[in-house]
């Protein structure tokens, strides 16, 4: 097994403080930084993907094979199926990840500086089979891709 | 091959005359047909040969091929979606010989009694053998199910298995029910006993944290001056199908981007001929070779499908091979490229069924084998009952031996419903054959193998059934998470396989009446997935059972009524 056990050591060192703690402590990133986004209380609290959708100011998207968006087809946890969105669409300012069926559909929002690599991971959390959806925001235009993630009750197989 | 020896010859008539069948399997090989099934010319100089999914099974058992393998959508009508006569006239196997015996289950029970038992690692030692006497350089793959599915593998935790597959000979193997026997144990195994002689490879097995890899995406050899990679895919939906408690640090999945950087690296390094072990399953494959290109073959398990020829699936690099290689030690597939000049020129596969009176045991793989068992023998060999019927397991709802399990696991635990796995693997018994301790396993040794009791409401019981309809029937392969469906006992229902998740269940009646989505029943089941289930081992209350009744009655099978598959060639 070829892995990096002083890595894991360390995040697992940092306990209950998270691996975004660790981070942190580690100087890589400033609490003002992940701190300074305003929070967005319409977005977030929306109960529908329509409603989160206009709480980040997407009134019209379109899709763009340029927004990538990588999750399972089938989730092995449904308390942490791992998403990753990258953008590389040119002036990339914010990418959101929703999910559609959950109580609220925004699970994420990422705002970027000017020149930031467009590319985050995050753990999602779904109750149930849905859309898994990436809205990223250029120059000015909005732009989705979508993919479903299976939610089962497991057990059967082979 | 050589034609039959004089002792061969012998074995096998002794073999037959124990059936009481002797002048049947005399008037067979009197045509010759034992030799022609063995005789496959060696061609070109990259050799490849392949057996999977054969749940420990280290004795010659029988194992009837499915009368429902329905296939939906693209897949219909499609290999693996085609049994009985279908099959055969799909692959130009002549009906009621010995072919049509080992990929069909059309006249079953005489065609058993002819052409007697299959598999066995002895006999698949003795085949290997012959096949590499021929083939310098030769590789034997492992495609996985291999470590379970007997009571040996069970007690030994693998042990008899890993050690049987080094005897073999086995160079690359790939995985999924090997899983269940816990990450520590898999990597115990795959870091010592299998260290400088066998390569367990996996490319879509990862830690869950950091994404790092847990074994060797691939395995690159050179065979007779051309560089041959073999990538690993494990059951990429081990962790939801299975208990995920038991892997918890590891990440599975389909993982098509991370297939095609890999098919390119060893392509970068030089490989010419580049295959996948996979345990995918058939449909996932398929969908797979559309998709990633550079790929020549894809050698696939999981689903169980012994498909005589490959199918071939143009992609935009070209085009890939996908075979199927059957299960339960049965078959033995052979893929031959002739590589000119760093390309394939051509290729030849042919997927040997293995019958063990006509491939005389190797000593000693024989002898290991005596030795697994020794220890066990008399708990192994107890007579539980005899079976009057014909049991088996495979086919999409139900199977005799399932019925018979839920049968039993009703009764003594005193339930309404019962529900039995959707597995693919188990031993099937003739009429007249006593059922033994060794057989039961065969159908039930699994690692959680708890039996269980629950209350639920109705509401539930048409979910649960909504939901594993879904892993079967989703139009879409990626969604589809292997196996069978759920076996019922006691609740009759309607299936419209084409529905959509939440309306293919219908009609569900209990002794005649509609189940109320409300009420609340008894339901009995076994193989929890949660961590921490509790239970008698389900091999233990069925045992009961069969010591209690002692004959076993032909099974009436519990069907749900079928809607929208007439016509299809995937049921009989």
């Amino acid at each position: 097994m070829e892995m990096n056990p002083a890595r894991r050591t360390v995040l697992r060192g940092a306990g209950s403080l998270g691996a975004l703690s660790a981070l942190v402590l580690a100087g890589v990133l400033k609490p003002t930084a992940v701190y300074a986004a305003d929070w967005n209380k319409a977005a977030f609290e929306a109960k529908d993907t329509a409603g989160a959708l206009k709480g980040i100011g997407a009134a019209s998207t379109s899709e763009s094979k340029d927004l990538m968006l990588k999750v399972p087809d089938i989730a092995e946890n449904g308390a942490v199926v791992p998403v990753d969105v990258t953008c590389n669409i040119p002036k990339t300012s914010s990418i959101s990840i929703l999910v559609e069926k959950n109580p609220s559909p925004l699970c994420a929002h990422f705002e970027f500086a000017n020149g930031a690599v467009a590319d985050v991971s995050a753990r999602l959390k779904m109750g149930q089979t849905s859309l898994v959806k990436a809205v990223a925001k250029a120059d000015g235009k909005f732009y989705t891709a979508q993919k479903e993630v299976k939610v089962t009750v497991g057990g059967c197989g082979g | 091959m050589s034609s039959m020896n004089r002792r061969e010859f012998l074995q096998l008539l002794a073999a037959a005359s124990a059936t009481g069948m002797a002048l049947d399997a005399r008037s067979v090989w009197a045509a010759g047909k034992g030799d022609a099934l063995y005789q496959v010319p060696k061609f070109g100089n990259v050799h490849l040969l392949h057996f999977t999914d054969c749940h420990a099974q280290l004795l010659p058992i029988h194992f009837r091929e499915p009368s429902v393998n329905l296939g939906l959508a693209g897949a219909t009508g499609k290999a693996p979606h085609l049994v009985g006569e279908h099959l055969l006239k799909a692959f130009g196997i002549k009906p009621a010989g010995i072919e049509a015996h080992a990929f069909t289950y059309l006249n079953f029970e005489k065609a058993a009694k002819t052409y007697g038992k299959v598999g066995g690692f002895a006999h698949l030692a003795t085949l290997v053998k012959r096949l590499r006497a021929d083939r310098p350089g030769a590789l034997l793959l492992d495609g996985g199910d291999t470590w379970q599915g007997s009571a040996t593998a069970l007690w030994s935790k693998g042990q008899d298995m890993v050690d049987a597959c080094k005897l073999l000979g086995v160079d690359i193997m790939a995985g999924h029910w090997e899983f269940t026997l816990g990450d520590k144990r898999v990597l115990e195994i795959v870091e010592k006993d299998f260290k400088g002689k066998i390569d367990f490879v996996a490319q879509n097995i990862k830690t869950s944290d950091f994404g790092d890899k847990v074994f060797e995406p691939y395995s690159l050899r050179e065979m007779n001056g051309v560089k041959v990679a073999v990538i690993g895919q494990a059951f990429p939906y081990t962790p939801i199908a299975n208990p995920r408690w038991m892997i918890p640090e590891w990440t599975f999945g389909i993982q098509d981007d991370n297939m095609q950087k890999t098919v390119d690296e060893v392509r970068a390094k030089g490989a010419q001929v580049v295959v996948v072990l996979s345990h995918n399953g058939m449909d996932v494959d398929l969908k797979m070779a559309s998709r990633v290109t550079g790929i020549d073959a894809i050698l696939g398990g999981h689903t169980h499908d012994g498909v005589p020829q490959p199918s071939v699936v143009k992609n935009a690099g070209g085009q890939t091979l996908v075979t199927n290689a059957g299960s339960n030690g049965k078959f033995l597939g052979v893929l031959d490229f002739d590589v000119k000049n760093g390309k394939i020129s051509d290729f030849r596969y042919k997927l040997l069924p293995v019958f063990s009176n006509l491939l005389p045991a190797d000593a000693e793989m024989s002898a290991l084998i005596d030795k697994v068992r020794a220890p066990h023998k008399a708990k192994l060999e107890e007579k539980l009952a005899v079976s009057e019927g014909l049991l088996y397991r495979r086919g999409n709802f139900n199977g005799s031996w399932d019925q018979l399990i839920l049968d039993a696991i009703m009764e003594v635990q005193g339930a309404d419903i019962g529900f039995s796995p959707g597995f693919r693997w188990g031993s099937t018994i003739l009429p007249g054959q006593a059922i033994t301790f060794e057989h039961l396993m065969d159908q039930t040794a699994i690692t959680y193998p708890s039996a269980t009791l629950t209350e639920m409401k109705g509401e539930q019981i048409k979910s649960i059934l909504e939901d594993v309809g879904d892993n079967l029937f989703n139009p879409d392969p990626y969604y589809q998470q292997g196996g069978d469906m759920v076996r019922v006992g006691g609740l009759e229902y309607t299936c419209h396989p084409n529905a959509k998740i939440g309306n293919r269940i219908q009609d569900m009646r209990l002794g005649g009446k509609p189940l109320d989505a409300d009420k609340t029943y008894k339901v009995a089941g076994w193989a929890p997935v949660a961590e921490g289930a509790k239970g008698e081992p389900v091999w233990d209350v069925v045992a009961r059972y069969l010591r209690d009744k002692k004959t076993i009655t032909p099974r009436k099978l519990n069907l749900p009524k079928l809607v929208g598959m007439k016509g299809n060639p995937g049921i009989a």
